[in-house]
């Protein structure tokens, strides 16, 4: 009940800020499991493409957050696990965990993830370079859709050290499916997930 | 007999006068309604329908669903009474607002200007209007926040295109934020044997606007054949301007009953809110190209965003505002 309340006071606040519309520019939207990767710019962009997902698919899907930021204080934790059904990673790399497993635990189970490759959050209209996450995941599961998604304007909405967001209308626009090619090289493949999205610019 | 009706319409009730509009407002929207869905059918029955005329009829459909929408709304909100209205607008100015800087290209150095602009600045000038503080209403944004919001900005050391910077952000407050609610500011006239009825009147200027604004188009899109400024909005004619412009304004003049003006008086308010809505729409579509933009936005189906909507409420809210203001207040 609360958990349901909240997710659609999340919903409206996200709306109402910074509206998040969604363009399907390259393939309409679909229940089948995908990984929609995306650029990272500012602390809205995990809420702005979860709402620009149509409900049943926003359902299944699960955002990929960093515990070192949403895993702390109760609200956070609260909004990450219980709102947002999110996966938490761990970005701090230590010897004895691998961080992706969550993540493959979760594809595994059947769930879609949001992903931002990058890694990092960065205020720019173009995301930077790519980090090995995403071709580990789609190596491991080659079946998986992934879908290139280019979050715009949010850069603005947010600089690094502001408190307020300023209410700037971000259009979420999703691109054609990236298809995935066994024999490719790891560095090939990132570069051209990214060039997929900077396609959407 | 004409001089026993139109003094019977005067004598109504105020509350009548509202439904009684309201009423009409939907039996104009239910033709209008009704047009479009025959219209469909009979281009969906033809053989081959071309795909423009098609088009044509969906945005036409898709246009009086949304009216249907605004209107619903706009009764509500004077029903909640003054401070529904006002909050309302408040939001519509927020929505105009987010429009025309999510097009302005606006640095980090402006975060802070623009983020007391929505959480501030709106809030506080609608609750001047709420308790009708006229003299501080007035002056707000031209001064203060004109002086002030650069101010806020040059703290961030950023010169890049400051004048630039700040001029869009004025430009931005001054339409979404300070034109705009001089239409609901109407509310707080005092005006002469109007007691109580401010209503009415913020009902007849927002139905002229948007008349004139509908009815251009309509005559555009039936006789339409000289472009007026054919740069700037290529959809403006002459024959729209003047059959639409024409028509509104004997509408306005049908419709003293419900303001403080006589017939004669009507048809110059009228006149005037139909050069000022027409101009408003020019300037506004001049500024959304010279930003490399069609449309302001997309939240209202059929019609663009808030801003295309508002262009020629906020150009003819302050000038109708202040002539009420000068002539019919003590």
């Amino acid at each position: 009940m609360l958990i349901d309340i909240t997710r659609l006071a999340m919903i409206g606040l996200v709306r109402l800020l910074v509206g998040a519309h969604p363009r399907w520019v390259g393939a309409a939207p679909s229940v089948a499991q995908s990984i929609y990767f995306t650029n990272h710019t500012s602390h809205l962009d995990t809420l702005a493409l979860w709402v620009a997902l149509p409900a049943a698919i926003r359902a299944k899907t699960r955002p990929v957050a960093a515990k070192d930021y949403w895993g702390r204080g109760k609200i956070k934790r609260f909004i990450a696990l219980k709102v947002l059904n999110a996966v938490l990673i761990d970005r701090e790399v230590s010897r004895h965990s691998d961080p992706l497993a969550p993540l493959l635990a979760a594809l595994a189970a059947g769930d879609s993830l949001i992903l931002f490759p990058e890694g990092t959050r960065k205020a720019q209209a173009e995301p930077s370079d790519f980090k090995g996450g995403l071709y580990h995941l789609a190596e491991a599961f080659p079946h998986v859709k992934l879908i290139p998604v280019y979050l715009d304007t949010l850069h603005r909405c947010m600089p690094k050290g502001s408190y307020l967001p300023v209410p700037l209308i971000c259009t979420v626009r999703f691109g054609a499916t990236l298809t995935w090619q066994a024999d490719e090289h790891k560095k090939a493949f990132l570069t051209r997930a990214r060039a997929a999205i900077l396609s959407l610019i | 007999m004409l001089t026993h009706f139109a003094n019977t319409l005067e004598a109504l009730d105020p509350t009548h006068k509202f439904y009684g509009l309201i009423g009409a407002v939907a039996a104009l929207l239910l033709i209008a309604s009704i047009v479009g869905w025959v219209l469909k059918r009979q281009l969906l029955t033809k053989n081959n329908p071309s795909e423009k005329s098609l088009k044509l009829i969906n945005n036409l459909i898709s246009r009086v669903n949304a009216w249907w929408v605004m209107v619903a709304i706009l009764v509500i909100a004077f029903l909640a009474g003054k401070l529904g209205t006002i909050i309302l607008f408040g939001f519509i100015s927020y929505f105009a607002l987010r429009e025309f800087m999510t097009l302005t290209p606006t640095r980090a150095g402006d975060h802070r200007t623009l983020s007391l602009a929505f959480f501030l600045l709106i809030p506080l000038h609608y609750y001047l209007i709420y308790t009708n503080w006229y003299g501080l209403f007035s002056v707000l944004i031209p001064v203060y926040a004109f002086l002030l919001m650069p101010s806020i900005s040059v703290l961030a050391q950023d010169t890049e295109h400051f004048l630039e910077r700040a001029a869009k952000i004025q430009w931005g407050v001054m339409i979404s934020i300070y034109c705009i609610s001089h239409a609901p500011a109407l509310l707080l006239l005092p005006i002469t044997h109007f007691e109580g009825q401010n209503t009415l009147l913020l009902f007849y200027f927002l139905l002229i606007v948007q008349l004139s604004d509908v009815l251009q188009y309509v005559f555009g899109n039936l006789f339409g054949k000289t472009k007026v400024a054919p740069v700037v909005s290529p959809n403006k004619t002459l024959e729209g301007l003047i059959g639409g412009g024409l028509s509104t304004i004997l509408v306005g003049t049908g419709l003293w009953w419900i303001t403080p003006f006589t017939p004669l008086q009507s048809a110059g308010m009228a006149t005037v809110i139909v050069a000022m809505g027409f101009l408003g729409g020019l300037v506004m579509s001049a500024i959304k190209r010279s930003l490399g933009a069609k449309d302001w936005g997309n939240m209202i189906e059929g019609h663009g965003g808030m801003l295309d909507r508002m262009d020629s409420v906020s150009f003819a809210a302050p000038v109708f505002f202040h002539l009420v203001r000068y002539y019919f207040t003590p």
